[in-house]
């Protein structure tokens, strides 16, 4: 990994995101690699989207357009992972993810990692903010969305 | 109990299990059988537990992307003439209640006469699902979760729980019972792979996390074998060797947009039976405190609270007061649960086992027998889209 001053939050050899082959999610990950956060959002009903898909699920209309969004919400749900269940994870101990809601774009929720220490108190509702993870060294190359603590980001 | 009325498009009282059928159950990897062979010996037992001709079977249906191909099974057993061949959509065990509607609606409509329900198993040969590797690029929902080491089970449903614990005040208490229940019953089940292994809360607590909420002990086995029921229109039920059990209602899907991904499914905190309760209740015409006994999915204790709750045997905020262990055992609690030991503690079998537990408890003939059994429940799979559940009845019901 480089392009960025911190490790990766989990080890390489977990598997690598990439788009489907028909390309509906290509624009969310080209965005995460530019440091931009882009969901869908319907420009005839002004729904809002995520996971991707070719049509809006509220007016079915297919011109569903990618907005760029701040990445930061508040912690909806998360869990604390003991049991490795990858060899990459065997021996890295208790990791965190949480769901993250984003009330400034219809409340669409994504998985991520919470940095910081893994055995920190989580509390549903917290504020969080998110950092962009890049491997720009991979093969195919990937960024990931990770999500912080607003106070922590201020220490930084 | 109502009657049917005429032109009611019902699967009630008009189908009857007539056979059921299991392989020994084995520990992960233990068994010297492969898959295929795992599944023609669980069909043939349950054919002969009905006293029927293997022949006669015209119609095969599984769940779960078994790989049991119907067509291979049919040209191994003799089959004489192929009638039905259904797979129901979805991994995991919330097809297998879906499996058993799916044979009865074939036989309802007239597609076929006496179809195998079946599920086997043989993680050596194949690989378990605790695991995952080999997988270089991912794309899709498993891409939004993978990279961020949500990749097994346990991890793709410990925030679901979380969040219904958050929202409903669970305590870790009222899974734990769930638990408890399950190896409690086990310990009388000579077939359960945790039979002589009992389980109590110290153990529990003191037993490691996989992915808090989840101790060990919430989270089903993994396991070899196959399981397999017969079911004959009603007319039939009784040319065979044991009392029937027929089917008074099933439901099989799920609410509006759960299955969006990742993790945006409206009703988030739920086991995926808002729609399907009411709709099962309704097709069997009865209600929850009509039901004498339910077998409910394990794949984790935090689906069997959602899954119960949804089914109305209690508010979710009364889960920590009726989830206690005495409510949950046979023969004398309130709502016996998981009587033969289920997917925790007497064999996973993607919850197959459960139906079978089910149809023993209407015979009468569960080595944990509860008093009042006319009515039985399975609630298949929670928190998949998607889900099932059936009622099974004795013929005192129709
Ligand atoms: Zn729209």
């Amino acid at each position: 990994m480089s392009g960025s001053p911190r490790a990766a939050y989990l080890p390489d050899g977990l598997p690598i995101p990439v788009p489907e082959n028909d390309g509906l999610s290509a624009p969310y990950w080209a965005g995460l690699q530019q440091n931009r956060l882009l969901v869908q959002r319907c420009p005839h009903c002004t729904t809002w989207q995520f996971g991707p898909e070719w049509l809006c699920h509220h007016c079915h209309s297919f011109d569903v357009e990618w907005t760029e969004i701040e990445p930061r919400g508040r912690i909806f749900s998360w869990e604390r992972v003991w049991s490795p269940s990858h060899d990459a994870l065997r021996g890295r101990g208790p990791y965190l993810a949480v769901l993250v809601e984003l009330p400034h774009a219809g409340h669409v929720r994504m998985v991520g990692n919470l940095l910081g220490d893994p055995l920190q108190t989580v509390i549903i509702g917290t504020d969080v903010q998110g950092v962009f993870e890049h491997h720009h060294d991979s093969v195919p190359r990937y960024s990931l969305l990770h999500w912080t603590n607003h106070r922590m980001k201020a220490v930084r | 109990m109502m009657a049917r009325a005429s032109g009611e498009r019902t699967l009630r009282g008009r189908v009857a299990v007539v056979g059921i059928g299991e392989t020994d159950y084995y520990r992960h990897g233990e068994s010297s059988d492969p898959e295929f062979k795992l599944a023609l010996k669980a069909i043939l037992a349950a054919c002969s537990d009905a006293g029927l001709d293997p022949r006669e079977i015209d119609g095969f249906s599984s769940y779960s992307d078994d790989r049991s191909d119907a067509g291979r099974l049919a040209a191994a057993l003799g089959t004489r003439r192929l009638s039905t061949t259904t797979m129901q959509w979805g991994g995991g065990g919330g097809g297998c209640c879906a499996a058993v509607a799916n044979a009865a609606a074939s036989i309802v409509a007239g597609l076929a006469d006496c179809v195998v329900v079946f599920r086997s198993l043989a993680q050596g040969q194949y690989g378990r699902f605790g695991q995952t590797g080999g997988i270089g690029t991912v794309s899709g929902e498993r891409a939004y979760l993978m990279p961020y080491g949500v990749l097994a089970p346990p991890q793709r449903f410990a925030m679901r729980v979380r969040r219904y614990m958050h929202e409903h005040g669970v305590r870790q208490e009222a899974m734990q019972a769930i638990a408890l229940a399950s190896y409690h019953h086990a310990q009388s089940n000579p077939r359960a792979v945790m039979f002589g292994k009992p389980l109590d809360p110290e153990k529990y607590n003191a037993s490691r996390w996989i992915a808090e909420p989840f101790h060990l002990f919430d989270c089903c086995m993994e396991n070899d074998g196959a399981a397999a029921i017969i079911l004959v229109p009603e007319e039939r039920a009784g040319d065979f060797r044991n009392k029937p059990a027929y089917i008074l209602g099933a439901a099989t899907g799920a609410g509006y947009r759960s299955g969006a991904i990742p993790h945006n499914s409206p009703q988030y905190a739920s086991a995926s039976f808002e729609t399907l309760a009411p709709a099962l209740y309704r097709m069997a015409g009865i209600r929850p405190a009509d039901v004498d006994v339910v077998q409910s999915y394990e794949n984790f204790t935090g689906g069997v609270v959602m899954a119960l709750a949804e089914h109305g045997f209690f508010k979710p905020e009364e889960a920590n007061d009726f989830l206690v262990v005495d409510n949950l055992i046979a023969p004398s609690g309130r709502l016996p649960l998981n009587t033969s030991g289920g997917n925790l503690a007497e064999c996973y079998m993607h919850g197959f086992e459960l139906v079978i537990e089910a149809v023993r408890q209407i015979r009468g003939r569960s080595v944990n027998q509860v008093k009042c059994n006319d009515v039985a429940m399975v609630i298949g799979g929670p928190m998949v889209t998607p889900a099932s559940n059936l009622l099974l009845g004795s013929g005192a019901t129709l």
